[in-house]
Order: structure tokens, then C-alpha cells, then sequence
């Protein structure tokens, strides 16, 4: 798998398959147990762990809830990454938390804690300080999970134009297929820990692939059952009754 | 008919499951010491510990440390009353407290009431991601979420003990002294002439302090190894305030052993 630089990609597949362990490889927070995870010319999962600090400070993650401190307010949880890694003075950290709320349209919310937000608005702040070190690759967990239409086309707009502004490189993870399709360069979908599919947004509704148009057209039977695996249901229902 | 293998293996993954929990306790002790260069260098975040731990749990140690000292005094009268020495009312209580119920009361009031927030604050933070977000963004959760906790506990906990001491000295003395009429004078110069600051006093502060670092790491760990879940929360926190307890009896059965002999 392939992620190039200026883009913003997107990992599919079902869920439970290993979507998020794979950015947590990439964020060097699991180690894999085979293969390797390269990022610029670094070997993320060979690295100790002050050189995984270094370079996680050029990485921003957007968890799937946010992940927001709750004990703090939203401007603190914004200036949180600016305060621990740079020795700026208040008055700047202001100005540049203040920008960042700004570029999420959150500007006016920077006194309220993250309980008085709604889901959209919390990961927006999250976006804000995912974003707040000017990071030159951005990770998203799930953005879309449990978001009203409105502010599902927000977040959406929102990755594609913050990677652009940034210059930054985003990998998204996702089974959120129609809004996904909108906004990013390439898709790998993954299923059973393998690379099923890959190919830019115009290439996968084309796809004839049936797993890939089971996915895109959210079929409920496929090359991904809908069944569970069961012992058959002629052992279930009727035990005592032979063969025959 | 329960298979007695079974249960013997059930027993040995129990004990052997437990030994580790232990080491990885142990483990997790060194951790914080390593990384608690930043809960001295950025004294805020400590002193915003002390607070939480410390300052907030003083109402309920100054109100049970009142109880505790009235309770003394009734009890202590009614004995010593027998043998026609009440004015050793100030000694028996100045000395329960110093030595025993002030440490091992106010470490059982500071588990409940501070360690089992620490606990529950800790374990949300691991089920909402925040730890993982912290440490994502390269802040090392330990350093900048654990030590500070851990150092605010083992601060506020010697302080506790010497403000429920001194609670419960004022509660023996309004009972004995002002209720039934003990000697003013010799409940006081009894008291002085009968406490030592080495054998007694600092003993006991040794205690509070064993019990405050005892308690915080036990909260603390508790929580950074809780399930993430609301059933893995709520079972951690149990677990806080029954590990404590055990410990803080168990401890002060073993420094109580090693520090009074018996006066010579």
C-alpha cells in the first residue's frame, strides 16, 4: 500500500477489519507483526520511542469521537499540542488557536467545554487541534461515524480542504463510501487483512469487482455474507433427527 | 460434578494472573518515577492535583476526624474513669490518633473519596481515547496525566492524616475537657509530657506517606489498566477502594511491627 504525498486517501472495508489497526501502525502505537511501515524515509515501526515522539509531532490524528480532553475548554484543547511542543507566548498561542477555530467555523465557540458541544462540533475542535502543529500527515479515524448529513458534508469539505491549505498528506478510514467518494484521490478497500481493491473514486463505481460493488452499492448479501458462520441449520433445529 | 484439574487450573491462572498484575504494578511505579520530571518542572499540574485530592477531601477528614476524636474522648473517659485516671485522657487520645487512627483512617477516607476519582477520571479518559490522543500527539500520557495525580495523592495524604490527628484531638479534648470536666491543665501536660515527636509523630507521618504513595498508585494503575468500557470503570473503581484498604491495613500491620517495640 501506497500513500503519496498531497493526497488524501481513503481505507475501506467492513467493519472489524482492521481499518483503524492499520492506522494505528502507521501512528506507531501497535507494532505490526510482519511487514513495515515507512513514512518520508523513517521506518515508523522500527523506531524508539523518542524518535516516535519526534516524528508523531509532525502527525495529527482525528479520533473517532474526538477524543476531546473533557476537562478542558475547547480553546485549551486546541492550544494542547501548541503548549507542550513550542515555547510560543500566550498572546500567539491565541492568535494561532483562534485561526484554527476559525478554519473549522468554530471561532465563536472557543469558551465552551467540550460536554456543550454536538457531535459534528466536537470533532470539528478535534480537526482544529489534529491540525493545530501544521502536521504533514493527518489521520482520521471513522470522521464520518455518527454524524447528521449536514455535518457529515462539513467534515467531509472540511479534510479536503484542509489537506489542500495544508499541503499535508491525509489517510482516512472509513465505510462511509458516497461522502468518501467526493472527497478523496485514491481508495484501497481492505477486507480480511488483505487488499481487495484500490483505485481512484471514478475507477470503483465502475468497478464490476462484486466486492467492491457489494460495498459501494451497500448490498446485504455478497462476497461478504450477511449470514454469521453457523453450524447448519438442519443440526440446530432439528438435533435428533438423522440424516437422510 | 466439578472436575478437580479444572479447578486447580482454574486456581493456578487466578494466582499466576494476579503475580503478574503485580509486576506489571511494579513496573507501572518505575514508569511514573521515570517520567515525573515534568510534575516538578510544571508545578501547576501538580499543585492542580493537590486540589482535586487534597483540598477537596478536607471537609470530610476535618468532620470525621471530629467524630473520631468525640468518640475517643467518650470511650477513653469511661475506661480510664475505672482506674481513677482520667487526666490520661489527653495521651490515650493524642496517642490513637497519631499513631494509628489518623493515618489508617484518613487513608481509608482519602482512598475512598479521592482515590476512586482518581480512578474513575483516568479510566474515562482511557474509554473517550483521550490517553491515546495524548499520546498520539506525542505527550506522554504517564507524564503529563499519571505522575501528576500520583504526586498530588502522595502530598495530600500526610497532610490529611495530620489534619485528622489534629480533628481528633480537639474532638477528645471538647468531650473530656469541656463536657465532663477533666483537668484543662492535665489533659495538655499529659499529652506534651507523653507524645514523642521521633517514636510517635514522625512514625506516624512515615505511615500517611506510605499509605498516600500506596493509595495513589493503586488508583492511578487502577485506572490506567481499567477495561474501557462503563462495566470496566465501575469494576476498577471497586477495586480502588478494596486494594486500598486491604493495603493500608496490611501495610500498617507490617510498619506498626517494625516501628513500636515498646517503650523503654
Amino acid at each position: 500500500m501506497k500513500i503519496p504525498r498531497g493526497k488524501v486517501v481513503a481505507i475501506m472495508g467492513g467493519s472489524g477489519c482492521g481499518k483503524t489497526t492499520l492506522l494505528r501502525c502507521i501512528g506507531g502505537q501497535l507494532k505490526p507483526t510482519g511487514g513495515r511501515v515507512r513514512l518520508d524515509k523513517h521506518r515508523v515501526s522500527e523506531m524508539s520511542h523518542d524518535d516516535l515522539y519526534r516524528i508523531r509531532r509532525q502527525m495529527g490524528m482525528l479520533f473517532q469521537f474526538g477524543a476531546l480532553f473533557t476537562d478542558m475548554s475547547v480553546f485549551d484543547n486546541v492550544a494542547f499540542p501548541i503548549r507542550e511542543h513550542t515555547d510560543m507566548s500566550e498572546e500567539m498561542i491565541r492568535d494561532l488557536v483562534l485561526m484554527k477555530l476559525a478554519a473549522v467555523g468554530l471561532r465563536g465557540a472557543h469558551g465552551l467545554m467540550p460536554g456543550e458541544l454536538s457531535g459534528g462540533m466536537a470533532r470539528r475542535v478535534a480537526l482544529a487541534r489534529a491540525v493545530a502543529l501544521d502536521p504533514m500527515l493527518v489521520m482520521y479515524d471513522e470522521p464520518f461515524t455518527g454524524l447528521d448529513p449536514i455535518a457529515l458534508g462539513v467534515i467531509g469539505q472540511l479534510i479536503r480542504k484542509l489537506n489542500d491549505a495544508l499541503g499535508a498528506t491525509s489517510i482516512m478510514v472509513t465505510h462511509d463510501v458516497q461522502e468518501s467518494l467526493l472527497i478523496v484521490d485514491y481508495i484501497y478497500f481492505i477486507s480480511g487483512g488483505r487488499i481487495v481493491a484500490e483505485g481512484t473514486p471514478d475507477d470503483l463505481r465502475a468497478s464490476r469487482d462484486p466486492f467492491v460493488h457489494q460495498f459501494v452499492h451497500a448490498e446485504v448479501d455478497g462476497p461478504v455474507r450477511f449470514d454469521y458462520p453457523a453450524p447448519s441449520a438442519r443440526d440446530e433445529f432439528l438435533p435428533g433427527v438423522a440424516h437422510g | 460434578m466439578v472436575d478437580p484439574a479444572a479447578l486447580l487450573r482454574k486456581l493456578g491462572h487466578s494466582v499466576v494472573d494476579r503475580i503478574w498484575r503485580l509486576g506489571f504494578a511494579a513496573r507501572f511505579l518505575f514508569a511514573i518515577l521515570r517520567f515525573s520530571g515534568a510534575s516538578f518542572r510544571r508545578l501547576p499540574l501538580t499543585i492542580r492535583e493537590v486540589y482535586f485530592s487534597g483540598v477537596l477531601s478536607l471537609l470530610i477528614i476535618s468532620v470525621s476526624g471530629l467524630f473520631v476524636g468525640l468518640v475517643l474522648g467518650l470511650q477513653g473517659y469511661e475506661t480510664l474513669q475505672r482506674y481513677g485516671s482520667t487526666e490520661a485522657l489527653g495521651i490515650l487520645v493524642a496517642l490513637s490518633l497519631v499513631r494509628e487512627l489518623g493515618p489508617v483512617v484518613a487513608g481509608l477516607l482519602f482512598a475512598s473519596r479521592a482515590g476512586s476519582s482518581i480512578t474513575a477520571e483516568i479510566g474515562l479518559m482511557k474509554a473517550t481515547e483521550q490517553l491515546k490522543a495524548m499520546d498520539m500527539m506525542a505527550v506522554n500520557p504517564i507524564a503529563r496525566v499519571i505522575a501528576p495525580r500520583f504526586w498530588g495523592g502522595v502530598i495530600s495524604m500526610p497532610l490529611l492524616a495530620a489534619l485528622f490527628s489534629a480533628m481528633g484531638v480537639l474532638g477528645g479534648w471538647l468531650i473530656g475537657v469541656v463536657f465532663i470536666g477533666v483537668d484543662d491543665g492535665a489533659f495538655w501536660s499529659q499529652m506534651q509530657a507523653g507524645v514523642d515527636f521521633r517514636y510517635d509523630i514522625v512514625n506516624g507521618v512515615i505511615k500517611s506517606f506510605v499509605f498516600g504513595i500506596a493509595v495513589s498508585l493503586i488508583a492511578v494503575f487502577e485506572g490506567y489498566d481499567s477495561v474501557p468500557t462503563a462495566e470496566g470503570v465501575s469494576r476498577a473503581i471497586t477495586r480502588t477502594v478494596v486494594t486500598s484498604a486491604l493495603a493500608i491495613l496490611a501495610l500498617d500491620f507490617v510498619l506498626t511491627s517494625f516501628m513500636f517495640r515498646g517503650t523503654s
